[in-house]
């Protein structure tokens, strides 16, 4: 191992060896992969260093994912952008703009056919042919269909390229779909949903593909299992008031000041599959994140949930094993982990006594007997004696 | 003893006379069914609202000073197996097969909340001896008076739904039962079971707003959205969902003599441990036998006689002082 650490460069860009590699062992940790995994990830990158192009195109968004992206400590984006990846287009941190910054997409697609990763953000607008959002006066529906034939991977960032996100709620005036329906469902996106979604969802899903050159495990809605397999509900910190029945009635109560479990305020966390409450947000330590922070969650990376359903309503409980069958056993068929309940709870028919065994009916009725022939032998006794002591006593 | 031809028709007389007295008079006695009281108040618990959270123990508990109790001796928190005299409410489960889905009778699983039912014509007040359990005039609770109860435990027996308990482990035992938290309600509150369940599965209200409640519920399409009222049925606060696949049935409207408890779900009610107990209540049977039998005191009286006469007729004049 210490060859393989000896034969990667003194440095990565700006960053040292030692950093670099520092940071690819947090990655894979993340990933729940073994340390090995980032050295292969370090040499993946040191390989020539041929940082892999990509095309980040904007659909309707706030970009507010690039803002969280922004904001990543290890790596931060500009160790992505500058060290690891090359990012050829992208709307907000191109430094060219203009007829500048489309000549720099359309050279990266000449000379990157087949090897270019995709990203995007934000949802398409499909209706009256994609109109409703142009960049350069193309339909971003369009552009996305010339550049998605010449990515090897797709990735769809947040909520809005993954299922429609908020431009996709009702009613939905612009036909908004995420992108890999806006495509026909042609290519297999890499889903990282959330709004914003957390940014090392996102960094740990471009490093697996860098590393292994291939998608990292997914769901069946196409969403990286090593960040989207739990319910926020089953690790969330505030678990255990939901299990012992103490729930903040309403903001600012003693409840809520107190940590209580954030149910009943609407806490979509028993319905939203995300790594919130283990990955946190912002690098500022426990509790950064909503529920963490006292608000609930509304559940912005679970389609159906976000901006579907209203803030205060009540989450299903749907994912709910009475059984506690294993957990693998339970997602074979829908990729669903669900939630083992709080405590037993109490059968339908109470246990009771089965009645008397033969053994005990034997003993008992042994007993009996004996006690019944000591008593019958003892009143022929008395019989005996009785007939001299009346005669006495009437004589 | 010899019995002479005299006595014996003498005696077989006098048994006819009363078995014929105690017989006769049965059908024109049976006692008529008790109706609803207009100003009663009860419980709709929703099972499809459920989702098992035990909010309504842990109040339960804390708002009638009920100690936890521990079944499994590893338990750290309450965990008991039925309903006993430290636990008036309990929730139960039902799971069938794999048990995934939820409020579905085959693979499925589904919770049951158990607790007094309040009957409008109870067996327990009607089994008990000396009143120890009567129904409130007024809201038709049935409430407990532990300064006249002999500790006979009749209503143990008598009741369908098995729910008073007996403190057995109690130098000074009291039978214990819900008793829909009526030290809340005499300061303007509510049983504190509904005002903490946090989907509104378990409601308060009047029994006949709750019942207008449970009919509008019943007739509505399965995953039609629609609001369910949280803690009352008059607290103007809602939550929203889909509405689930009902049977088409309200337990307690009918069952027993009717309750005021009454229950919704979509896992027959058999299944979930309530008793099929036809629309007649327990106490209108029992109590037009037992009627009939002391009316006008005429069968004790020849009880009485016979046993006079035999007496009488076996009495030597040897015996007499």
């Amino acid at each position: 191992m210490h060859d393989r650490l000896e034969s990667l460069p003194r440095n990565f860009g700006v960053l040292s060896r030692r950093d670099f590699l520092k940071f690819c062992a947090v990655a894979a940790a993340g990933m729940g992969l073994p340390l090995s995994a980032g050295i292969r990830m370090a040499e993946a990158v040191a390989e020539g260093m041929k940082k892999p192009p990509v095309i980040w195109i904007s659909g309707q968004e706030c970009t507010g994912c690039t803002e969280s992206l922004l904001r990543t400590t290890h790596p931060t984006v500009e160790k992505l952008i500058l060290d690891l990846i090359s990012l050829d287009y992208h709307e907000t941190l191109s430094t060219p703009s203009g007829e500048l910054a489309e000549a720099a997409k359309k050279k990266s697609l000449e000379e990157n056919r087949g090897k270019l990763i995709l990203v995007v953000e934000g949802s398409i607008p499909t209706k009256d042919g994609g109109i409703y959002c142009q960049i350069g006066g193309k339909p971003v529906l369009q552009i996305l269909q010339e550049v998605a034939p010449q990515a090897m991977a797709h990735v769809a960032i947040g909520s809005c390229a993954a299922w429609g996100g908020i431009p996709s709620a009702g009613p939905n005036p612009t036909g908004a779909v995420g992108a890999a329906e806006a495509l026909g469902g042609r290519y297999a996106f890499i889903n990282i949903p959330g709004c914003p979604p957390n940014p090392y969802n996102f960094l740990s899903t471009v490093l697996y593909l860098l590393t292994f050159k291939k998608a990292p495990e997914l769901d069946d809605q196409g969403r990286p299992k090593f960040a989207y397999r739990r319910l926020i509900h089953e690790g969330c910190e505030r678990r255990a008031h939901f299990d012992a029945g103490r729930f903040a009635l309403e903001f600012g109560d003693e409840g809520h000041r107190r940590g209580w479990c954030l149910y009943k305020l609407g806490c979509k966390g028993p319905e939203t599959f995300n790594n919130c409450p283990s990955q946190l947000f912002g690098d500022v330590g426990p509790r950064s994140w909503p529920v963490g922070t006292g608000a609930p969650c509304f559940g912005c990376s679970e389609k159906q949930v976000a901006f579907t359903k209203p803030i205060p309503e009540l989450a299903s409980l749907r994912y709910f094993t009475p059984g506690g069958i294993p957990v693998e056993e339970v997602r074979k068929g829908g990729g669903e982990l669900r939630v083992t309940p709080p405590v037993a709870f109490a059968p339908i028919e109470a246990p009771k006594g089965s009645g008397v065994s033969s053994g005990a009916a034997a003993v008992a009725g042994a007993a009996v007997g004996a006690v019944v022939g000591a008593a019958a032998a003892m009143a022929v006794k008395l019989g005996q004696k009785e007939p001299p002591q009346e005669g006495g006593g009437e004589g | 003893m010899a019995i002479s031809r005299r006595s014996f028709l003498k005696l077989a007389a006098g048994a006819g006379l009363a078995a014929g007295a105690s017989l006769a008079p049965a059908p024109v006695g049976a006692r008529p069914p008790v109706p609803r009281l207009p100003e009663a108040v009860g419980i709709l618990y929703d099972a499809t609202l459920c989702i098992g959270c035990k909010a309504c123990m842990s109040a339960c508990k804390e708002f009638n000073g009920l100690p936890p109790e521990h079944t499994d001796p590893r338990a750290i928190w309450d965990d008991p197996l039925d309903l006993s005299a430290k636990t008036v409410n309990i929730v139960k489960l039902y799971t069938h097969g794999s048990g995934l889905a939820k409020d579905r009778e085959v693979d499925g699983y589904a919770y049951i909340r158990r607790f007094c039912m309040h009957c409008v014509d109870p067996a327990c007040t009607s089994a008990c001896p000396v009143g120890a359990l009567y129904k409130d005039a007024r809201t038709g609770i049935v409430k407990y008076n532990p300064d006249v109860c002999i500790g006979c435990r009749y209503c143990q027996i008598a009741c369908p739904y098995n729910i008073p308990k007996f403190q057995w482990d109690s130098p000074f035992p009291r039978i214990v039962k819900c008793q829909m938290c009526d030290h809340l309600q005499a300061r303007g509150s509510f049983p504190a079971c509904c005002r903490f369940c946090p989907t509104g599965a378990s409601l308060f209200g009047e029994v006949r707003e709750l019942l207008r409640e449970a009919r509008r519920r019943l007739a509505l399409k399965e995953g039609e959205p629609t609001w369910f009222p949280l803690r009352r049925v008059d607290s103007g606060s809602h939550t929203y969902r889909a509405a689930p696949a009902y049977l088409p049935y309200i337990y307690g409207e009918k069952d027993g003599g009717g309750t005021q408890v009454l229950m919704l779900s979509s896992v027959p009610f058999a299944k979930l441990g309530l008793p099929a107990l036809g629309e007649d209540s327990i106490a209108s049977h029992s109590e037009t036998v037992y009627h009939a039998l002391y009316k006008g005191m005429l069968l004790p009286y020849l009880v009485l006689s016979g046993l006079v006469y035999l007496v009488y007729r076996n009495t030597t004049k040897k015996d007499l002082p």
